[in-house]
Order: structure tokens, then sequence, then C-alpha cells
């Protein structure tokens, strides 16, 4: 617990620091932490609860638009703003900014927490397969409905309001980068404390066999729905500051962007270890850095190397680097392994 | 006049759907596998027939060379890797074929370009109702041939040596690898039959409709919704639940506008999911 506890301040410390370390990476680091955000909330249901979604793209895309049009909505006619497209008619000042990002912020969180436990009751009652594909069907049909509504700007996109005049030219890095920062920190803490509590060992017993859960007297849908609530809450936050920093909505290359972010939290979860506290992160650190070289040296093939990458490291790295960790030293993991037994199956290898 | 239209429209298009979703139905029950490539197979198999267009050889031969091709484009795809996923986690093999998709999905990208395309096959148009219905005859040759196809794979599945390996394995798998059946010749077999049938509904597909490579996805779900709504191994089911899809398609094409039509269809994938989900729970059951 102490030496963790030096880990955390030292990562806290690195991480207040990191914008002025690499003051070129601003917007790298801001998205980095939106991934290991997702990643993270990813597995409260897909690594712990066992319900593996390809669907929370849903949360965070509703979450990018709502969090935009209320920025705009509060001060000026959304559909005015939509239709005038790149050209601005209206800017907003400092105050109204931040005001609106807020607010923005809060909508984006709190309604599609509201949504999950909506659809949630009818949706986490399909189990496997089944949970599987219908969230994907979820993630695509809000995409396109999404591309067809008018007000937020249809298939053309919906341009964010641009970052106010406040002095200096990197205070837009900076400002994102903290409230990101600030978010991957309140994520941390949340799911942190989750599990350490009893809630995590239900959502485990629900992932390993909800029937003999059920049998026991957990109320499983209970749960699941509100395993899948917290889920959301982060996936809309993470949306809503991603929508500011990407500056520009489209309904199905950004915000339901199943193709990529909604897969990327999927694999970044895998690749990191399902399960652990730790894996999303050091998955989502590790994704990201191959991800960036791999789309300046192979621009143009990136997709290409992403399915590849898909199938590579779910034939033969489904364990994630904390399961592989965990196999290469167990005694890390506070796994009590016998010297002789040990050894004995060393030489046997 | 329109409904009757968007019924006739609905139904031919049904009768394809059926067809990939006889092939999916079919690798969904011997290997337990759901194939989100599934589309992506089909659109590569219309970009076969396209090229033979181009070449200036008559699309419709389309039907007969793109499943030879698509037959050995599946066994590939089984040998590199289905066949390291085909008995672990269901999760796992959506997500390999998922990453398989995309794969396939910026490969035909690369190759064909990012155009919407279709092999013109000039089979002209039959009026019918004092012209006020009107029916490309390419549909209807559509329509003929995977009804075609679909019996012969029937009776093949029925007669053949092969097919009774296929069904064995399906029913039982270990039971049939006892009784020397080779499950991994039957596992790349039916891979590849599902590919080829993929091939022929993507050359129908590339005759009447258009295709683009990021089409892929939305015959993936189609497919998955009408084995869905059969069952696995209800082949007129199949066929029924195809047409119903391909008639409720058009009708949403039309009351809602072409923008919605491919979000009406995953929405109604979800809605018919949660249907079943509320109707199995009366009797404490869920879909498995």
């Amino acid at each position: 617990m102490k030496d963790n506890l030096i880990l955390y301040i030292g990562i806290l410390i690195f991480g207040i620091a990191a914008p002025f370390i690499f003051p070129a990476f601003k917007v790298q680091l801001s998205i980095l932490c939106v991934l290991i955000v997702l990643a993270t909330t990813w597995n409260i249901q897909g690594g712990e609860m066992g319900y593996n979604s390809f669907g929370n793209i849903l949360f965070y895309g509703l979450g990018m638009y709502l969090c935009a049009s209320v920025q705009v909505g509060m001060f000026f006619p959304l559909a005015e703003w939509t239709e005038s497209g790149g050209e601005k008619t209206f800017v907003h000042t400092p105050t109204q900014f931040f005001q609106g990002m807020a607010v923005g912020l809060l909508v984006a969180a709190i309604v599609p927490t509201i949504v999950a436990g909506v659809i949630g009751y009818s949706i986490l009652g399909l189990r496997g397969h089944y949970f599987a594909i219908c969230t994907l069907g979820l993630g695509v049909a809000a995409g396109e409905i999404s591309g067809g509504i008018e007000i937020i700007g249809a298939g053309q996109g919906f341009t964010t309001p641009p970052f106010p005049d406040v002095g200096s030219l990197d205070s837009r890095g900076e400002f994102f980068y903290f409230l990101s920062f600030f978010t991957l920190v309140l994520t941390f803490i949340a799911v942190r404390s989750i599990y350490s509590t009893r809630f995590k060992l239900i959502l485990n017993a629900i992932r390993d066999n909800e029937d003999k859960a059920e049998a026991m007297g957990i109320e499983t849908m209970k749960y699941k729905i509100i395993g899948w609530m917290i889920s959301a809450f982060f996936c809309g936050l993470a949306g809503g500051i991603m929508g500011g920093l990407v500056g520009y909505i489209d309904s199905t290359d950004v915000a339901f962007d199943g193709r990529e972010m909604g897969v990327f939290m999927v694999l970044m979860a895998i690749l990191g270890g399902k399960g652990t506290l730790w894996g999303p992160i050091i998955g989502a650190t590790v994704f990201h850095i191959f991800k960036e070289g791999f789309w300046t040296f192979f621009l143009g093939w990136q997709y290409v190397a992403l399915g590849v990458l898909i199938v590579v490291i779910v034939i033969y790295f489904p364990e994630g680097i904390m399961g592989w960790l965990r196999e290469k030293y167990p005694e890390r993991f506070g796994e009590v392994i016998d010297e002789k037994d040990r050894k004995a199956q060393v030489e046997l290898k | 006049m329109i409904s009757v239209q968007a019924c006739l429209d609905g139904v031919l298009l049904g009768i394809l759907f059926a067809l990939i979703a006889y092939g999916m139905a079919l690798q969904w029950g011997v290997m337990n596998i759901i194939n989100i490539a599934q589309g992506d197979l089909v659109i590569l198999g219309g970009y076969i027939a396209y090229f033979m267009y181009l070449y200036g050889i008559h699309p419709a031969w389309g039907v007969i060379v793109a499943p030879v091709i698509m037959f050995f484009v599946g066994i590939a795809i089984y040998k590199l890797v289905i066949n390291k996923v085909v008995d672990r986690d269901l999760f796992i093999s959506i997500l390999a074929t998922f990453g398989i998709s995309i794969l396939f999905m910026q490969l035909m990208n690369f190759a064909f370009g990012a155009d919407v395309v279709l092999a013109n096959s000039d089979y002209g148009t039959t009026m019918l109702f004092n012209n006020n219905v009107v029916l490309p005859n390419s549909k209807i040759f559509s329509a003929f041939i995977s009804i075609l196809f679909a019996i012969c794979l029937v009776i093949y599945m029925k007669k053949s040596k092969l097919g009774r390996a296929i069904r064995a394995t399906a029913q039982n798998a270990r039971a049939a690898k006892i009784l020397g059946v080779d499950t991994e010749k039957v596992y790349a077999a039916t891979f590849g039959i599902n590919a080829a049938l993929c091939g022929v509904a993507g050359a129908l597909i590339s005759i009447t409709f258009t295709i683009h490579p990021y089409m892929g996805l939305p015959y993936t779900i189609r497919s998955f919704m009408i084995v869905i709504v059969a069952g696995l191994g209800n082949l007129p089911g199949v066929a029924m639940s195809g047409m119903g899809l391909g008639v409720f398609e058009e009708f949403a094409d039309y009351i809602l506008g072409t923008e919605f039509r491919i979000g009406s269809v995953f929405l109604l994938l979800v809605l018919i999911l949660v249907y079943r989900r509320f109707k199995l729970s009366r009797k404490r059951e869920y879909l498995k």
C-alpha cells in the first residue's frame, strides 16, 4: 500500500508536469487521458461484469453531441449555428465558453447515464454474443440516425465552439489537457474505490456464473444496470471533452465512430488485460503510442494495420499484458506458489 | 401502387438477404462462429463481378466466377485466423472477425477506390399493372439465381458425403470426430461454402444494386437478424424472414427517407433482440 501511494503521487506529479515537459504533445496527452478513461470504464462492464459491449460508443457520441449543443444552445440559436457551418457568425466570450462547457459536461455525463439506465433493463437481459451484437447495432444505429438530424448538422457535421482568446496561445491545449487529466484522476479514484467494495465482487460473480449469482440471492439485473450506468457516465464525460478537443463533430466519423473509437476501447482493455485495474491503463498507453507511431509512418494504411492488430492481439494475446505479467511473476500479484513446485515445473518446461 | 412496388422490390431483395443469411446460419450452426466479416465477403464478391464487367465480360458470369474465387478466399481466412479462434470464447471470434472486417474494408478501399459502383447488366425492365410498377429484370434474375443456388446447396447438404459430415459436425462435433469425420476439414469446407455463397450474393448485388467498400456491415447485421428471427437450421424460416426484412426495408426507405434506411435496419435488430428477450424472460430463460 505504501509504495503504491508513492507510485500514485509520482504519477500525479508527472501528470501535472507533463504538458510543460512535452509542450508539443499536449493534444496527444489529452487524447491519451480520454482513451484511458474509455478503456477503464469499458473494463467495468466488459472485464469485470463479462458483458462485452461494442455499444459504449453510444454514450461517448451522445456526450459529445450533448456537450457541444448545450454549449452553443445556451447562448445562441442552435439551428443557425449548425447552418452557418464553419463560418462563425456568433463568438463565445470566455465566460460564456467556460460556463457552457461546465454545464455541457454536466449534461453530457448525466443524460447518457439516464439513457443507460433506461435501455439497460431491456438490453442487459441479453447475454454473450447477443449482447455484443445488439450493442454493436445500437452504436451504428445511433450514428446513422444522428447523421439524419438537421439541427445537429446532419451529414455535414457540427463545429464545436472555438476556444476563446484568453491571452496566450498555449491555453487551449493546457485547458483541455487538465480537463481530461482531471477526468482521468476522477475516473481512477471512482473505479478504484468501486473495485474495493462488494459491488465488484458481485460484478465478478455475474461474469463467472450469472445463474448461480442469481440463485445466491443477488439481484443481478440491478447491479448490471448500475455497472453499465457507471460506464455510461464516464463515457459521456469523455465524449464531451473529446468533442471540444477535436473541434468538429461528424456523426459517423467522430462521434459514433464504431469502427475506430468503439473498437479501440475494447482493444485497449484486452491488450492491457481485462478485469484488472491497471490493465486498461497500460493497454491504452501502449496502444496510443503504437497507434500514433503507426498512423505517422503508415499513413493511409492505418486501418489495414488496425485490422491486423486486432486479429493478432485477439488470437495470440487474449490475456493481455497484465495476464502475461501475472503468469511471469505470480508473486507480485499476491499468489503464493510453492517454490519446489515451481522449480519442478520450470524443469519440465 | 407504391406499396405494391415496395413489396415486390422487398421480396426480391429479401431473397438475396436470405441467401447471405443461409451462409451465416450454416457456419454459425457448424462452427459456432458469428462472422462479422460476412458483409465484407459479400462486397468482395461484388467487386469480382464488377471487374469482370470492367474487362468486358458480362457481369452475370460473376455468379459462377465469384463463388469459385471466394471459396478459396474463405479457406484462406479459415486457415489463417478462424481455426485459431474456433473453440474459444464467442466474443474472441466476434472480435477477430471484426478485425478481418476492418482489414477487408480498407484493402478494398485501396484496391478499388471509395466510389459507389455498379455493374450494368443491360437486362432492361419489366412493367406491370399498366406501367405503374417497374421491375428491373436484373432483380428478377438475381432472385432466381439465389433460389437456384439455395436449392442446389440444400440438395448437396442432404445427399453428398461432405454435406453429411457437415451436418454431423453441426449436431455433435465430438461424436463426429470419434466416428472418423475430419472436423478440421469440415470447418474449412463450411467456411469456404459460406464465403462462396457470399460471393454469389455479392455478384448479384453488384448487378442489381450498388457496392461500396464500406457497405459490408449492414449485410452482416441483416443476415444476423434473419438468422435469429428464423432460428438455426430453419430454412423456410430464413427465406420468409429474409423477404420480410426486405419488405420492411423498402417501406422504411419509402416512409422515413433513404438516409434512415440503414439506421432503421440496425434499430430493428435491437428491437427484435429486446422483444425476444422479454418473451423469453417470462419463462425465466434467455437467448443462448
